[in-house]
């Protein structure tokens, strides 16, 4: 598929976002700023109620993402790898969705011809 | 406003999977009556771009984070239903792969953020903008198309939280979800949105309309549909 020039450079501009969502990770360390208001994990909110939800408890570990946090050094990687990780996230992400999203927009058109006479 | 597993009880999320897998199959048929070829590479990056945009966490200092969300500009660019669909696949994605977001609760955040959002933003940008098609009131509309989508998705949000203490305790009298009640997280989802980062959704807003009345006017949904 031939993309436009206006197109070309929207796709450039999203790679220059995944190149610099670092800032996501870094500002919020330099500020001392915690996490988004009730995404705290077990542990922290252990500490903030002085009990941790039983139903919270049971279903909190459900699902084992295989890159939690967008992190693939796991708890306790360095701000590099943190870093590393979250512009390998970004990018991996991006393509990820536009492919789904892609695919499912086209086989929605290419259906709807089908049905035409 | 990633709502995690275990905060939300089963009498929450349950509700709001069938709420959203409903507006799905809407957005599935409108936009595939709808969606031209031409807007398709447009969708697929306008997702991209809600994926990236939230990865930007916007410090408080001393405080809590949050982040933008992109679903107003995608809606008036795109149509509201079309947003509906590309905000959906990247919270399922976050929630899959990046466990932003729990499994439990994917309905849940697809139902704040790609389905009210979405139709907030694009209703006042609608309302606001009245006959103009670019200059101070199109700018103006689509500030607050962003600031109003996130605000009001913040606070549904919040509402969703504070609801669990009341309709989910334990034998013990205590939480068994989300501990904290509706006057304590209405108040805290909403002040930090619309003190910041309703802000930077609105500002966003504003600037990428610009750019697409400047340099791909005719695509834009919400003017083109009068």
């Amino acid at each position: 598929m031939a993309m436009t020039g206006f197109q070309k450079k929207l796709m450039i501009g999203l790679f220059i976002m995944a190149l610099l969502s670092p800032l996501g990770i870094v500002l919020p360390e330099k500020f001392h700023s915690e996490d988004a208001w009730g995404e705290w994990g077990l542990d922290k909110i252990g500490k903030m109620l002085g009990y941790v939800p039983a139903g919270m408890k049971k279903i909190s570990d459900l699902w084992k993402a295989p890159v939690p946090d967008y992190n693939f050094g796991g708890e306790g990687a360095s701000l590099t790898t943190q870093i590393i990780s979250y512009i390998a996230s970004g990018i991996l992400g991006i393509a990820v969705i536009g492919a789904i999203v892609y695919v499912l927009s086209r086989f929605l058109i290419k259906n709807r011809h089908g049905n035409e006479p | 406003m990633h709502i995690p597993d275990g905060y939300l009880s089963p009498q929450t999320y349950i509700p709001l999977f069938g709420v959203s897998v409903a507006a799905w199959s809407i957005a599935l048929k409108k936009v595939k009556a709808e969606l031209s070829s031409k807007q398709v590479p447009y969708m697929a990056m306008a997702a991209a771009f809600s994926f990236l945009i939230q990865m930007f966490n916007i410090p408080i200092p001393g405080g809590t984070t949050g982040h933008a969300v992109g679903a107003g500009i995608i809606a008036i660019l795109l149509g509201p239903w079309t947003a509906v669909i590309a905000v959906s696949v990247v919270l399922i994605i976050q929630a899959i792969v990046f466990g932003d977001g729990g499994i439990t609760a994917i309905g849940a955040n697809c139902f704040n953020m790609a389905i009210v959002m979405p139709f907030v933003s694009y209703w006042t940008f609608k309302l606001l903008k009245g006959r103009a098609e670019s200059g101070l009131r199109a700018n103006i509309a689509a500030f607050f198309s962003g600031y109003m989508g996130l605000s009001i998705a913040a606070v549904v949000t919040a509402f969703e939280f504070g609801i669990q203490p009341i309709i989910a305790q334990g034998p013990d009298g205590r939480a068994l979800y989300a501990p904290y009640p509706l006057s304590i997280a209405l108040p805290a989802m909403a002040i930090e949105h619309m003190a910041l980062f309703s802000i930077v959704e609105g500002a966003v807003t504003v600037m990428l309309l610009k750019y697409f009345l400047k340099n791909e006017h005719d695509l834009v949904y919400a003017i083109k549909k009068g």
